[in-house]
């Protein structure tokens, strides 16, 4: 059974990001860019179910710049057995994305693809479940624990009343959420062997896929300030400000 | 122009955030027709027929929705969006895990953007959103013939009640038997929910267990009618479950007051709580970044300051 990855590569969640002076996006220049943790987390998740002997071959994926081939280098030093990388320079829009992967699902034939829930960059949440429906597949998105087995999958699914439990045939989109696992680090010998390991590029044309965004960004603000507070003294003083200033208790 | 709102509800009621949704479904300038799609939903499409600023419900009933999958569910919106050749211009749901799990399929069968968790309306195609975790908004346009939205639902009040408007039944488009609900397991709790709640009550790291968070902020919480909510440490630590989380990944709150004690602020915990009106800080370390966005800061051991404040208040 073969799993797909698909990995981004985005501003490192650790960057505090800056909103250009002219608004037209935030400043991406020298800065730390990472893969998203959320993938990091799918590509844990399905490194690990080939080692159960569940999985036999993990591929991943990556769709951006040239650069997003470091993002598949690390997806490789965790256990990835191989990379495509869609290149392109345009600014992809998750239903872009979505057809890009459904191209290669297509001809990849994958059981199961893990995706990461989210993106840390734009926020989305949505290109899982956009593959899914382009697919005709089933999705279990958010999941916190994964089994699959013979044709199906239980997973384990983070809502916002608690948990809940699918079955779902496969073959399938899942996504990630943060208490799925904890990511490996990537040994030394094992980013060397990632280094070895087979990288395609291929272009969204060849793919038959149209890439031009729906959305246009129209500007990028930066979100008010909270204007400064106070330090109190003590609790006493803390009840007398809730009570008489800002009056919320 | 008809703006078609999906509804969250549990086949029992509706959720609160379905209001939410439908005040910004009316910032459109269109007809809302919110589209109830349930087994037995009978009490949610009547609260939705009563919702102010509502034009029309649709009510599909079919026990093809008992699970509220998003595989049945997208493919009845699509169902919806066809029959109504065109003239629905707009697809909203909540930003909540529903609206999130549901939308983006809705939008890939319709072959359009999705245009995820909205906080302002600035004309019919052009929206704000944030990205990076809130530390930049962008303001996006769509060319698309339906634009198929998030709300996020701290940044539009709740529709309140209004006169019951008629209730249309539409034909189920059918059960396409890709996923089947094996079981919830639903956090039971007499507090307010977090997404509704005046005064919320979070918890850190910093409680260092689960009894300690329940032992010190609980009695609280209990004081002063607060929702309960948690950093990811204090949720991956076992602490509290999911759904207390608050955040960039987690939830999305801006109550009355937000009392964040043993939380040290990071960018992704701030993303889900800065729009409070109020924010109280109480962590021992001067440096937290979490008391750059505090109106009032206390630095203190939580184990004494919060008895302390329990007795005050
Ligand atoms: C992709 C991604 C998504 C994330 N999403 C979220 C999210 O949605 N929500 C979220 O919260 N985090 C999220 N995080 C995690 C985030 O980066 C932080 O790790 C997390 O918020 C830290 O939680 P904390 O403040 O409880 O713990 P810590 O950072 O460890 O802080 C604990 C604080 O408690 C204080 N403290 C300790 N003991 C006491 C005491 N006795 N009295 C008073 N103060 C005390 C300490 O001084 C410290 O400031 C995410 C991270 C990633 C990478």
């Amino acid at each position: 059974m073969k799993i797909l990855v698909p990995v981004k590569r985005v501003v490192d969640y650790n960057v505090k990001v800056r909103v250009k002076s002219d608004g037209s996006g935030v400043d991406t220049a020298n800065v730390k860019m990472s893969m998203n943790p959320f993938d990091e987390i799918a590509v844990e998740e399905a490194v690990r179910l080939k080692e159960a002997g569940v999985a036999t071959e993990v591929v991943a994926v990556s769709c951006g710049v040239g650069a997003c081939q470091e993002t598949l280098r690390t997806a490789m030093a965790i256990g990835a057995d191989r990379g495509i990388l869609v290149e392109t320079d345009v600014d992809l829009q998750p239903l872009a994305v979505a057809k890009l992967l459904k191209a290669l699902c297509d001809k990849e034939q994958p059981q199961v693809v893990i995706c990461g829930k989210q993106a840390i960059d734009d926020d989305a949440n949505q290109t899982g479940q956009m593959l899914s429906a382009l697919m005709g597949w089933p999705q279990a998105t958010f999941a916190s624990k994964v089994a699959v087995s013979a044709g199906k999958a239980t997973v384990t699914r983070e809502i916002d009343g608690g948990l809940e439990t699918l079955e779902i045939s496969l073959p399938a989109v899942v996504s990630t959420d943060l208490r799925l696992n904890e990511p490996r680090y990537a040994t030394l010998p094992n980013i060397m062997k990632a280094k070895k390991k087979p990288l395609e590029t291929v272009k969204p044309a060849d793919l038959g896929v149209d890439v031009t965004p729906r959305l246009t960004t129209i500007k990028v603000a930066e979100p008010a300030k909270r204007s400064a507070g106070v330090m109190v003294a003590d609790v006493a003083q803390l009840v007398e400000k809730l009570k008489n200033e800002a009056k919320v208790l | 122009m008809t703006i078609l709102v999906v509804a969250e509800h549990d086949n029992a009621s509706l959720k609160g955030a379905t209001l939410n949704t439908i005040s910004a479904a009316a910032k459109l300038g269109g007809d809302v027709v919110v589209l109830v799609a349930g087994a037995g939903a009978v009490a949610a499409v009547e609260a939705a027929a009563k919702v102010a600023g509502v034009a029309k419900v649709l009510s599909v009933d079919s026990a093809a929705f008992a699970d509220l999958g998003a595989e049945n569910l997208a493919a009845q919106v699509l169902a919806v969006v066809k029959a109504a050749g065109g003239a629905i211009s707009h697809v909203l749901a909540p930003a909540t895990t529903f609206g999130k799990n549901v939308l983006p399929r809705v939008a890939a069968l319709l072959d359009v953007a999705q245009i995820s968790e909205i906080v302002a309306i600035e004309s019919a195609d052009t929206f704000v959103r944030p990205i990076y975790a809130g530390n930049a908004l962008a303001t996006v346009k769509s060319a698309d013939p339906v634009k198929v939205i998030t709300v996020r639902t701290t940044a539009f009040e709740a529709a309140g009640e209004g006169g019951a408007v008629a209730v249309e039944q539409v034909a189920a488009a059918g059960d396409l038997g890709l996923s089947k609900l094996v079981g919830r397991e639903l956090t039971k709790s007499a507090r307010p929910e977090l997404g509704a709640a005046k005064i919320i009550v979070s918890g850190g790291r910093g409680m260092g267990s689960g009894e300690n968070y329940q032992k010190v902020l609980e009695p609280l919480a209990d004081k002063i009618g607060a929702a309960l909510g948690a950093s990811r440490a204090a949720v991956d630590a076992g602490y509290v479950p999911n759904d207390y989380q608050v955040g960039q990944t987690g939830k999305i709150v801006a109550p009355q007051l937000y009392i964040a004690v043993g939380i040290s602020g990071a960018i992704q915990h701030l993303a889900g709580m800065k729009d409070s009106k109020v924010i109280v800080a109480i962590n021992k370390d001067p440096e937290a970044p979490i008391f750059q966005v505090a109106d009032y800061g206390l630095v203190a051991d939580l184990f004494e300051a919060v008895p302390q404040l329990v007795a005050a208040v």
